[in-house]
């Protein structure tokens, strides 16, 4: 965007104007161009406004590239041979690509407990049955919350507001003891009723500004059709707070992807069960300093959550952000 | 407010029962669902036991631990379990490793905080006043940090800030000492070395980890601010650190405050990443409260579930004073409506 030339440039030409209309409401990083321009009365508005929207893209690119270098530094590595990663002088890029590291974590060589793929299976299995579960129990309990008004439907909404807030480290060891007792402890199951759980609070907190728009003279008119309940439940509110499931299930989907400590602490040496983040921790707490085949399943585990991020990108903003609640 | 369940009584009898089923044990139950208007509570007992059974109850259980002996004789029922009054809390109090990851927990939040919200605040004013397409690059960057797991992105910290073959350390070596001080940065262990070297790659990583968020939620508030009132202001000639000040910070006030009291609680309650980085359980001097609590109830000899308790009780009754805020903020925004 540096070079302007052509539509596009023109495009952003008029944006920067409109922006400046707008207003330069940003504090001091930002207000060297206005000093520039400030000293060069002679100087076309024109061109001010060229240099102010080249200072804001280069600031903008900068951030960007920061952003970026721990992630592409993550990826880079996992593609180096063990003599390029441990070089005295390491390079951005790797000069001989490999796909050695990725092989070692694929056939279980380099951690030593088994494939990659069997704890991707598992990571999938819980994150899967987590949304199902905590996306069904939710709409059904926010139903309850948007459609009825009954007794202790404000010391509910309140006592979900709070349980959210409860570090889950702190309850890590109450669910040690009770899961042990039965005997839930190493195996997918135990995280899944704990993860669904987890997700409950947020999920109908969210999903019940859902219902609530959906308008009830639809559900009326269809009772009066003589439509039955369940009926009027699939065919009707269903489908219509379905972007709310999306919302929900994104962030119950994240949750479970990411959870570390329920799984660290229930899984223990059971190597079979190991969800991905576990996985990783184990072969980094192995030592022995490989960090090519780390960071090859440090990338595997993180790729499909990045596009996944990217796909539902929009929903992500609307329904996370404006719920104020953080991935 | 009419109810789904007063509205069904409109309807022809075979069309009353929840279940859609018209045959008698149905209907019957229906009309008992209808009669006491149980529909609601029916809908909110899957939620209410899931809650209750890995929630709430737990958080009893915190409670009844503390005051108790409670460790594997007891979990495995070899030895009774005996109430032992405040003895968790006077020898958690007594020792200095709790003070010390207290002070730790508590100077860490205070750093990454406004670390976290200066930072994500920047980025959501510049994100408004980029063009497009730069726009739509700096919050794909943004989102892709936002995104990466905290174990994949702890790990990939260790890794930048590695002694051994780390880019961080060579980076370091390489710049001028004016720069970058007189340490000798090649092989600088900056896990090992102390809390404040540790913390400070935690800082880094937390802060990159959490300002997209920040960012973002700015950045969708500012969309909804009249630029009428921009252009009023530039016409007076307002600076924009007071334009910040007089109009952007006002209006964006709660969605500002929301953000801050989050922070606060999620930088309060780091653990994968301290876990991570202080390579755990060796470091003990970098133990922040999670760390100690979970070295207490779990890496101890013997691992005692009534000291974690006590400090799980602590840990909580701290978050929670926060959470009250937050939950007051909420409901005075209009929450419960």
């Amino acid at each position: 965007m540096s070079a302007p030339k052509g539509g596009g440039a023109a495009w952003t030409e008029e944006r920067g104007a409109r922006n400046e209309g707008r207003g330069t409401r940003e504090g001091g990083a930002l207000s060297a161009p206005e000093a520039h321009r400030r000293q060069s009365p002679l100087l076309s508005a024109r061109t001010a406004r060229r240099t102010k929207t080249i200072g804001l893209n280069g600031i903008g690119l900068l951030v960007a590239l920061i952003t970026l270098f721990p992630i592409v530094w993550m990826v880079s590595t996992a593609f180096k041979p063990s003599q390029e990663i441990y070089s005295l002088t390491p390079h951005l890029l790797p000069a001989h690509p490999t796909l050695g590291n990725f092989s070692t974590v694929v056939s279980g060589r380099a951690s030593g407990i088994g494939s990659v793929f069997m704890f991707f299976r598992n990571s999938l299995s819980v994150t899967l049955a987590t949304v199902l579960i905590a996306s069904l129990v939710s709409l059904l309990a926010s139903v309850a919350v948007a459609r009825f008004r009954f007794r202790f439907r404000a010391s509910f909404l309140i006592m979900l507001l709070i349980v959210q807030m409860i570090p889950g480290q702190a309850l890590i060891i109450a669910l040690f003891v009770d899961f042990n007792q039965l005997n839930l402890l190493q195996n997918l199951a135990g995280l899944i009723i704990v993860y669904a759980a987890q997700a409950l609070p947020v999920s109908i907190w969210m999903l019940r500004n859902f219902v609530a728009t959906v308008p009830k003279e639809l559900e009326e008119a269809a009772a009066i059709d003589g439509a039955t309940p369940v009926r009027i439940f699939w065919r009707i509110l269903f489908p219509l707070v379905a972007p709310g499931l999306v919302a929900t299930s994104i962030f119950s989907f994240i949750t479970a992807y990411n959870e570390f400590i329920v799984a660290l602490t229930f899984l223990g040496q059971a190597h079979q069960t190991y969800t991905l983040p576990i996985y990783v921790t184990y072969f980094f707490g192995r030592g022995g300093a490989q960090w090519g085949p780390i960071m090859a399943a440090s990338t595997l585990y993180t790729i499909p959550v990045m596009i996944f991020f990217l796909i539902v990108r929009r929903r992500l903003v609307n329904g996370l952000v404006a719920g104020a609640v953080k991935g | 407010m009419a109810d789904t369940v007063q509205r069904q009584a409109a309807l022809p009898p075979e069309h009353r029962t929840r279940g859609g089923s018209s045959l008698p044990p149905g209907a019957v139950v229906g009309a008992f669902v209808r009669r006491h208007k149980l529909a609601p509570y029916l809908l909110l007992a899957p939620a209410l036991g899931g809650i209750a059974l890995v929630l709430l109850w737990p958080l009893a259980q915190v409670v009844i631990f503390s005051f108790q002996n409670y460790s594997l004789p007891q979990l495995t029922g070899a030895a009774p379990t005996q109430w032992i009054g405040l003895a968790n809390f006077t020898s958690t109090f007594a020792d200095p490793e709790f003070w010390l990851s207290l002070r730790i927990t508590v100077l860490f939040a205070a750093v990454v905080v406004p670390f976290t919200l200066i930072t994500g605040t920047l980025v959501g004013l510049l994100l408004n006043r980029l063009g497009r397409k730069m726009a739509a690059f700096v919050s794909t960057a943004a989102l892709l940090a936002w995104a990466t797991p905290a174990v994949a992105a702890s790990v990939l910290f260790y890794w930048l800030f590695n002694p051994d073959g780390g880019v961080v350390d060579w980076t370091l070596s390489k710049l001028p000492h004016w720069l970058v001080g007189s340490t000798n940065w090649a092989g600088f262990n900056w896990t090992t070395t102390g809390a404040l070297q540790a913390y400070t790659v935690l800082t880094i990583l937390v802060v990159w980890q959490a300002f997209p968020f920040v960012a973002v939620t700015t950045l969708a508030g500012l969309k909804t601010v009249p630029a009428e009132l921009y252009e009023a202001a530039r016409v007076d000639g307002t600076s924009p650190w007071r334009m910040f000040w007089k109009i952007t910070y006002p209006l964006l006030k709660p969605i500002f405050l929301v953000l801050l009291l989050l922070s606060v609680i999620w930088d309060f309650n780091v653990f994968t990443q301290t876990y991570l980085l202080t390579g755990f359980p060796g470091n003990r001097d970098e133990f922040n409260l999670s760390l100690y609590m979970y070295d207490k109830a779990f890496a101890g000899f013997p691992p005692s579930y009534g000291l974690g308790g006590a400090l799980a009780l602590i840990f909580t009754l701290i978050v929670l004073v926060i959470t009250v805020g937050y939950v007051r903020t909420s409901v005075r925004q209009g929450a419960l409506t």
